[in-house]
């Protein structure tokens, strides 16, 4: 009896050793893993047997591509395998791409950022969103490994102490503009054309750091260059009523409205200023973009609308309309700006590796050091803006473009 | 040497046999993952996982005490987790210049989540428990939403006097030298990682050890007595809604617990995080180890947390293949055919090895 009993508690430690076996096993399954991702990645980034050359700069990076966010990972990750194969094609420098999946969410994007690493990354693209992006930005910086993200645009992903912006990371650089610099961007450009109207009205959204961001700069910067805010109204969560908001603007006299929100909430107080007869000149950021292809939206409220873009697919320049052609033809859509901010990514990388006449043997530490002191030093020419620079804490310096939209279509705005 | 047999025996028998089993997983897998790290085997992607599921461990652990013990249903654990995380991550980054070490500061920024997570409990447990019905349920999963709106509307700083807090609108004034702990929608930002693996397995232990005595104690046996029973078990003179209580205050202190820890393991942390699809996701890894199988719940959990991670080789396809794997799994661990297969493989196995082992006698 008792021996029996001796035995059942046997086939307890048993169980618990193949539990350690399975932790064992992980070590085994990974080393696999990285092979598979091997394989992918050659597949993704050229038909052609061209890639992954013995010479070639493993290239990572991390974005949704499940959840509700996966548009933006889907769109990054299209264009950044555009420009590989064009640059890989080129001869040159050559790139290996891979793209884990991060699902928008911080703890993902850390287990994203080690599988990784456990592949041997030497540069990465960061993540394609913000939050997941502050969370591995301090690790990026502890291994030494240059970052570049391409539409990461909060404080935290470059400052260590965001609400101070201060504590650069130094090796963590931004394509994108960072929230509060739209703000000073857009209000710049509505006291260089005054033509718009004098009398600003702002509607934004006091529970989303996007849009807090942006309009808390905005209402400093239109301070120092005289713009007259005569309102500045708030909403929160799922709001759609926004006709009180509306109503104070237009009491208020505002001939300008500034609206530092995402679409769809945008498009609403287009289509309820309509209905009240209020006609301002409607201003918007980079969440703005995407109103046109809004399903059930009547596209015709929003001619005449400003934007502040740093791309417009229809633009005229040889280099946009190569990619948008080249972009229709591989995945059937329109390239959004986050697809031209990580194909502009891939480029600046590729500018700064043979400038700096990088080797894929060096250490990620040596190829941190060199790509920092050219972005520091260079200027880019891209999709996304011309004379590009980033000064060292990461931050991007280039002009905004603002759009305007006519007949369903973006135009590129004077001024 | 009778004695010592008569503990031996008893430490084997049926009763404290299923405990020692979740013990040794536990430790005997610790020392292997600390064996394979120290001989650099572990990739860096499985040495990211091993904090967070020693967390989600201990809040299943904390919700199986509620949903399998005392048999009331909370969708709320990731709720007291989010109290947990945030409360954490303020103490810390408050004690930060007082206390340089941070394995003390882990261990108080966890006693503090456990602490506030346990008192909304209790403020949550007072009214809803004394109700009979599936009320728990629908409080708790509200409870978890207001949690984390509220979260996402609150500004906290600390400063040379002391926090500060403000509300919907970031009126912070901090002096220079001041940080900001929680800044609304953004979350926490720059918190200095202190979490451990180590203080996670401990903290398992631990919460093994407070569930194993409670439940084979006179108030555990009085909280599985309400759980079958009501009526009988008032009619023995049972407090039924103080002794619900005493399982469901425990259960939201594991979880602030795990929250805190959670929480010091990233440099970032948002609330949206704390949703009601964490709370789910919790509630299944207490599920498919089984309602009140403690070992059943570390074994899923381990599981179905590494599952999504050691499927990236997949590509697009991982997220589709694990969810039919969860899908497979939850029917199949339920489906009569394959209990009594197993049941029968198990007796087969057992019965061979009394065999042997009594011809070896």
């Amino acid at each position: 009896m008792k021996f029996e009993k001796l035995v059942k508690g046997g086939l307890a430690a048993v169980m618990a050793l193949s539990m350690a076996a399975c932790s064992g096993s992980g070590s085994s399954a990974d080393t696999s893993t990285p092979a598979a991702n091997d394989g992918a990645a050659t597949d993704a980034a050229a038909p052609a047997e061209t890639t992954a050359a013995a010479g070639a700069f493993k290239l990572g990076l991390s974005g949704p591509l499940t959840g509700g966010a996966s548009v933006y990972g889907q769109a990054v990750k299209n264009a950044a395998e555009i420009a590989v194969e064009e640059i890989n094609a080129k001869g040159g420098v050559q790139f290996e791409l891979t793209m884990e999946d991060d699902e928008h969410d911080a703890e993902k994007a850390v287990n994203a950022y080690n599988a990784l690493k456990d592949w041997g990354m030497q540069i990465s693209l960061l993540t394609v969103t913000s939050a997941p992006g502050a969370a591995v930005a301090q690790m990026y910086q502890d291994d030494s490994t240059f970052a570049l993200t391409p539409s990461g645009s909060s404080l935290a992903v470059i400052y260590q102490d965001a609400t101070n912006a201060a504590n650069p990371y130094g090796n963590v650089f931004q394509m994108c503009f960072t929230d509060p610099n739209q703000g000073v961007a857009s209000a710049d450009y509505l006291s260089a054309n005054p033509q718009l109207g004098s009398k600003v009205g702002i509607i934004y959204k006091n529970d989303d750091q996007y849009s807090i961001g942006i309009h808390d700069k905005f209402i400093a910067e239109a301070a120092e260059k005289g713009l007259e805010v005569v309102s500045d109204e708030a909403f929160m969560g799922e709001d759609n009523d926004f006709n009180v908001q509306i109503t104070k603007a237009k009491d208020a006299g505002a001939d300008i409205l500034f609206l530092p929100i995402y679409y769809q909430p945008a498009s609403t107080i287009l289509k309820q200023a309509n209905d009240m007869g209020y006609k301002p000149t409607v201003f918007g950021v980079d969440g703005m973009d995407g109103i046109l292809s809004m399903e059930g939206f009547d596209t015709s409220l929003a001619e005449g609308v400003y934007l502040l873009t740093p791309f417009s697919a229809d633009a005229s320049d040889d280099l946009t309309k190569n990619f948008v052609a080249k972009y229709q033809e591989k995945f059937g859509e329109t390239p959004n700006q986050f697809a031209a901010d990580a194909y502009d990514c891939v480029y600046a990388i590729a500018q700064a590796l043979e400038a700096a006449g990088c080797t894929s043997d060096m250490s990620n530490a040596d190829l941190k050091d060199a790509l920092v002191q050219q972005f520091t030093s260079m200027t880019f020419n891209g999709l996304t803006g011309t004379d590009v620079n980033w000064n060292t804490n990461g931050e991007v310096s280039k002009a905004p473009k603002a759009v305007v939209i006519e007949n369903g279509v973006y135009v590129g705005a004077e001024g | 040497m009778k004695t010592n047999k008569n503990i031996f025996a008893k430490l084997f028998s049926r009763e404290y046999r299923s405990r020692l089993i979740s013990f040794l997983i536990i430790i005997v897998g610790y020392v292997a993952i600390e064996l394979l790290m120290a001989t650099g085997n572990l990739s860096s992607m499985f040495q990211s996982l091993l904090v967070p599921v020693t967390c989600y461990i201990v809040a299943a652990l904390g919700l199986n005490l509620n949903v399998g013990v005392s048999g009331e249903l909370n969708l709320g654990q990731a709720g007291f987790m989010c109290i947990g995380a945030f409360s954490g991550v303020c103490v810390s980054g408050a004690l930060a210049g007082i206390i340089p070490n941070g394995i003390i500061r882990l261990l108080i920024a966890i006693v503090i989540g456990a602490l506030l997570a346990s008192l909304f409990g209790i403020l949550i447990g007072v009214p809803v428990l004394k109700l009979q019905g599936d009320y728990l349920a629908i409080v708790t999963l509200a409870f978890g939403e207001i949690i984390k709106s509220l979260i996402n509307n609150v500004y906290v700083g600390f400063d040379s006097n002391g926090f500060q807090f403000s509300f919907v609108e970031n009126k912070l004034k901090l002096t220079p030298g001041g940080k900001a702990l929680i800044s609304g929608p953004m979350g926490a930002t720059g918190t200095q990682r202190i979490a451990t693996f180590t203080v996670g397995v401990i903290l398992i232990l631990a919460a093994l050890a407070i569930i194993y005595n409670l439940i084979y104690s006179r108030s555990g046996r009085a909280i599985q007595a309400c759980r079958d029973n009501r009526i009988a078990a008032e009619s023995v003179g049972i407090h039924v809604a103080n002794t619900k209580m005493l399982a469901f205050v425990v259960s939201a202190a594991l979880a602030g617990a795990a929250g805190a820890l959670y929480g010091l393991n990233y440099t970032t942390l948002i609330p949206s995080k704390f949703g009601f699809n964490l709370s789910i996701l919790i509630l299944v890894y207490v599920v498919l180890g089984g309602l009140g199988n403690m070992t059943g719940t570390i074994i899923s959990t381990i599981v179905l947390v590494l599952l999504p991670e050691l499927l990236r080789g997949l590509q697009d396809y991982r997220m589709i293949i694990y969810s039919v794997i969860l899908i497979l799994t939850m029917i199949l661990s339920n489906n009569e055919k394959v209990k009594t297969f197993a049941a029968g493989l198990r007796k087969k196995l057992t019965g061979n090895r009394t065999k042997e082992a009594a011809a070896d006698e």
